[in-house]
C-alpha cells in the first residue's frame, strides 16, 4: 500500500458519478415532462398521477423522519389531517383555496415547532407511541370545532368555485411543484453540512453527539420538516376529495401506507421511498379493491420486510452494487482493495 | 355527589388499565421493546371468548382456561419468530414489525367476524349490571369491582413471582444484563420468550374484562394500546403497582372529563397522560424508559 504505487492512484473522494449526473437530469427531465401531463393525458390519468405525488411525498417525509432522523411516528397522520383542516379552515376565513392549501402546510410546520420541543425527548417506542397520542388527540380537537360537526365532516366548499377541468390541473401542477420541491430539499439538506450530520444521527446518534453533531436540533429541523411536507400531502389530498372527514384524514392507514412504502423501498436510503411510492401506487391499484385482504397484505409485507430486509429493495441494490442514483452521500474511488 | 360517583367509576375502571398496561411495561422492562400488537392481541382474545361462548355455550370464565394457554404460546412464538429477531435490527426493527403485525390481526379480526361491535355481557348473566349500592348517587358495579380485584392480585401475583420464584429471578437477572447472564447459566432466550407468555396471558385476562365491561370490534385494539401505554406512562412503571396508580389516574381524568363534556372522556384521559409525560420529563425522569433501572432497585 506504501510506494510509488498508491501516489500514482491516489484515492480520490467523490460524489458524482457518471451514472448519477445522468440519473439527476434524467429526474429533472422527467418532472418537466410530467409538467405537461395536464395537457396531453385524460382526466383519469392527471387524478392517478396526483395521487402518486402525494404518495411520493408521504413516503420521502416519513423516511426523513425514520430513515434519517431515526424517529419512528406511527402518529404522521396528525399532521396529515392538521394540514386538511388548516386548509379547510382558511378557505372559510376567506383566503384563495390554492393559496390556502400552501400556507396550512407552512401552519402546521409552525406548530410542529412546540410539540417537537416536548415529543423528541423521548426515546424510539415511546416517541412512535407518543406521537400516536398526538394524532388521537388533534383529532378528537378538530371534531370539536363546530365548522367540521364532528365526524360528520365538512368539505373544501371553495374549490366548487372552479370547474372541474381547470381544477384537476392546478390541483395537478401544485401536487408535482410539492413533490419536486419537497424532494428537492431533502436532496439538498443531506448533501449539505447538515446532511452530514443527519446521517451520522441516522448510523449512531451517541457518536454523533461525541464528535459535536447538535442532535437535538437537527432531529428538530427534521422533525417539522416532515410535519410540514406530510401536512402539504394532506392538504393536497383534500383538494382531489374535496369532503373533510376527520377520521379519513387522522386514521391510522396512512402511517400503514407510509410504513408499508419506505420499508419496501428503502428505508435510510434517498432513492428507496420514491420506488416504494411506486410500488405502493401498482399494488393500490391491483389489489386496492380487495378491501380488507389488501391491509392485512400491507400489514404482513411490513413485518416481514422488517425482519428479513430492514434496507428494503433499494437497500439490498445498494449493498450490492455500487449504484447511486442521486449522490446524498460521498464514496472513495480508487482506494486501496485491501482496505 | 355526582363527581364523587364519577372519581369512584374511574378509580375502578383504572384496574382494567392496570391490567392492559401490565403486559405492556412488563416486556418493556424485560426485553426493552413495546409490543405494538399488544392491544390487538387483547381484543383478539376477547373474539376468542365471544366465539366460545356464542358457539359452544362455554361461560368466559371456563374460556379463559382454553384461551389463556393458547395466547401464553402465542407469546412464546411471536418471542421466538418476531421480536427476538426484530430487536437485534437495532431499536426502531421492533416498532415496525409490531405495527406490521398489529395491522395484520386487525384486519384479519375484520375479515373474520365483520364490522359488528360485540359484548360478553349478554354471556354473564346477572353480573354485567349487578352491583351494590352505597349511597343514592354511588354505585359500584359488581363486575367493576371484580375487574380491580382481578387486577390487584395480577400485579400482586406478578410481583411476588418475580421476587420469590426461580423464574422470576432469572427474568430480573435477564432484564438487568441479557448478556452476563448467560455466564452464570441462564438461558436469556428462553427467559425472554417466558416473559413474552406471561405478557400474553396479562393482555389475555384484559383482553376478556374489556369484552365483559364494555364493547369491542376488530379495530379496537390500537385504543387498548394506547390506554396500555397511558397508563404505563403516567404511573412512571416504577413498579407493578405504579402501573395500578398509573391505571386509576387515567381512569379518573377519563371519568371526570366525560362529565365535563360527552367529548371529554377521550380527551382528558390524552391531557392526562401529556401532562404526566411532561411533568416527569422536565422533573428529570423519564417515563416508563426507567423501567430496568428501577425494576432492579425495586427487586433488590
Amino acid at each position: 500500500m506504501s510506494g510509488p504505487a498508491a501516489t500514482e492512484a491516489a484515492p480520490a473522494v467523490e460524489r458524482w458519478t457518471p451514472l448519477s449526473r445522468i440519473s439527476v437530469v434524467a429526474a429533472v427531465a422527467i418532472i418537466a415532462a410530467l409538467a405537461f401531463g395536464p395537457l396531453v393525458l385524460n382526466p383519469d390519468w392527471v387524478d392517478k398521477l396526483t395521487t402518486l405525488f402525494i404518495y411520493v411525498i408521504l413516503a420521502v417525509m416519513w423516511n426523513a423522519l425514520a430513515g434519517y432522523g431515526g424517529l419512528v411516528s406511527i402518529g404522521q397522520p396528525a399532521f396529515f389531517g392538521l394540514g386538511a383542516y388548516a386548509a379547510v379552515r382558511l378557505a372559510d376565513a376567506g383566503v384563495n383555496v390554492y393559496l390556502s392549501l400552501v400556507a396550512a402546510a407552512l401552519l402546521v410546520g409552525l406548530a410542529a415547532r412546540p410539540i417537537s420541543a416536548f415529543m423528541l425527548r423521548l426515546k424510539a417506542g415511546e416517541f412512535a407511541i407518543g406521537m400516536w397520542v398526538v394524532a388521537e388527540l388533534a383529532h378528537l380537537l378538530v371534531n370539536l370545532d363546530g365548522l367540521v360537526q364532528g365526524e360528520t365532516g365538512t368539505s373544501l366548499i371553495a374549490m366548487t368555485a372552479y370547474g372541474a377541468e381547470s381544477r384537476r390541473a392546478a390541483v395537478y401542477w401544485l401536487a408535482l411543484a410539492a413533490m419536486a420541491v419537497l424532494v428537492g430539499v431533502v436532496f439538498v439538506l443531506l448533501r449539505s453540512r447538515t446532511g452530514a450530520a443527519i446521517q451520522a444521527i441516522r448510523d449512531d446518534e451517541d457518536a454523533a453527539a461525541a464528535v459535536g453533531v447538535r442532535v437535538l436540533a437537527t432531529k428538530r429541523l427534521i422533525f417539522i420538516l416532515a410535519a410540514a411536507g406530510t401536512a402539504m400531502a394532506g392538504a393536497l389530498w383534500l383538494a382531489t376529495a374535496i369532503s373533510f372527514q376527520p377520521k379519513t384524514y387522522f386514521g391510522v392507514q396512512w402511517t400503514a401506507y407510509m410504513i408499508f412504502m419506505v420499508l419496501v423501498g428503502g428505508l435510510g436510503t434517498f432513492e428507496g421511498p420514491l420506488l416504494g411510492a411506486v410500488i405502493f401506487f401498482t399494488i393500490e391499484a391491483w389489489f386496492g379493491g380487495s378491501g380488507v385482504w389488501y391491509l392485512v397484505g400491507l400489514g404482513a409485507t411490513a413485518l416481514l420486510f422488517s425482519l428479513f430486509l430492514p434496507r428494503g429493495i433499494w437497500g439490498a441494490v445498494e449493498s450490492r452494487f455500487p449504484l447511486r442514483l442521486l449522490p446524498v452521500g460521498y464514496r472513495l474511488r480508487g482506494a486501496p482493495k485491501s482496505l | 355527589m355526582i363527581w364523587v360517583n364519577q372519581i369512584v367509576q374511574g378509580v375502578l375502571l383504572g384496574g382494567y388499565y392496570a391490567l392492559i398496561a401490565c403486559g405492556l411495561s412488563f416486556m418493556f422492562g424485560v426485553m426493552r421493546l413495546i409490543n405494538l400488537a399488544h392491544g390487538s392481541i387483547a381484543v383478539m382474545a376477547a373474539f376468542a371468548l365471544w366465539m366460545l361462548s356464542g358457539r359452544f355455550q362455554i361461560s368466559p370464565f371456563a374460556g379463559l382456561a382454553v384461551v389463556l394457554p393458547l395466547l401464553a404460546a402465542l407469546g412464546w412464538v411471536l418471542q421466538r419468530a418476531v421480536l427476538e429477531r426484530s430487536a437485534r435490527g437495532g431499536a426502531l426493527v421492533p416498532i415496525l414489525s409490531t405495527f406490521g403485525l398489529a395491522i395484520m390481526i386487525d384486519n384479519l379480526l375484520f375479515q373474520q367476524f365483520g364490522a359488528d361491535t360485540r359484548s360478553l355481557a349478554p354471556y354473564l348473566d346477572t353480573l354485567s349490571y349487578d352491583s351494590w349500592t352505597i349511597t343514592d348517587d354511588i354505585y359500584v358495579g359488581k363486575l367493576a369491582a371484580m375487574i380491580f380485584a382481578a387486577a390487584v392480585v395480577l400485579l400482586g401475583g406478578l410481583q411476588l413471582f418475580l421476587s420469590n420464584t426461580q423464574l422470576g429471578r432469572s427474568i430480573r437477572a435477564t432484564a438487568a444484563d441479557a448478556d452476563t447472564v448467560g455466564l452464570i447459566g441462564i438461558n436469556a432466550r428462553r427467559v425472554n420468550a417466558a416473559a413474552a407468555a406471561i405478557a400474553m396471558v396479562t393482555a389475555g385476562v384484559a383482553g376478556a374484562f374489556l369484552a365483559m365491561r364494555a364493547t369491542f370490534n376488530p379495530y379496537a385494539g390500537p385504543l387498548q394500546l394506547i390506554f396500555a401505554f397511558e397508563a404505563a406512562v403516567i404511573g412512571g412503571a416504577g413498579s407493578l403497582w405504579g402501573t395500578l396508580g398509573g391505571g386509576i389516574l387515567l381512569g379518573v381524568a377519563q371519568s371526570v372529563g366525560a362529565q365535563i363534556n360527552p367529548q371529554g372522556f377521550l380527551i382528558a384521559g390524552h391531557l392526562a397522560f401529556f401532562l404526566a409525560l411532561f411533568s416527569r420529563l422536565y422533573a428529570g425522569k423519564a417515563g416508563i424508559g426507567r423501567l430496568p433501572q428501577r425494576l432492579r432497585r425495586l427487586f433488590a
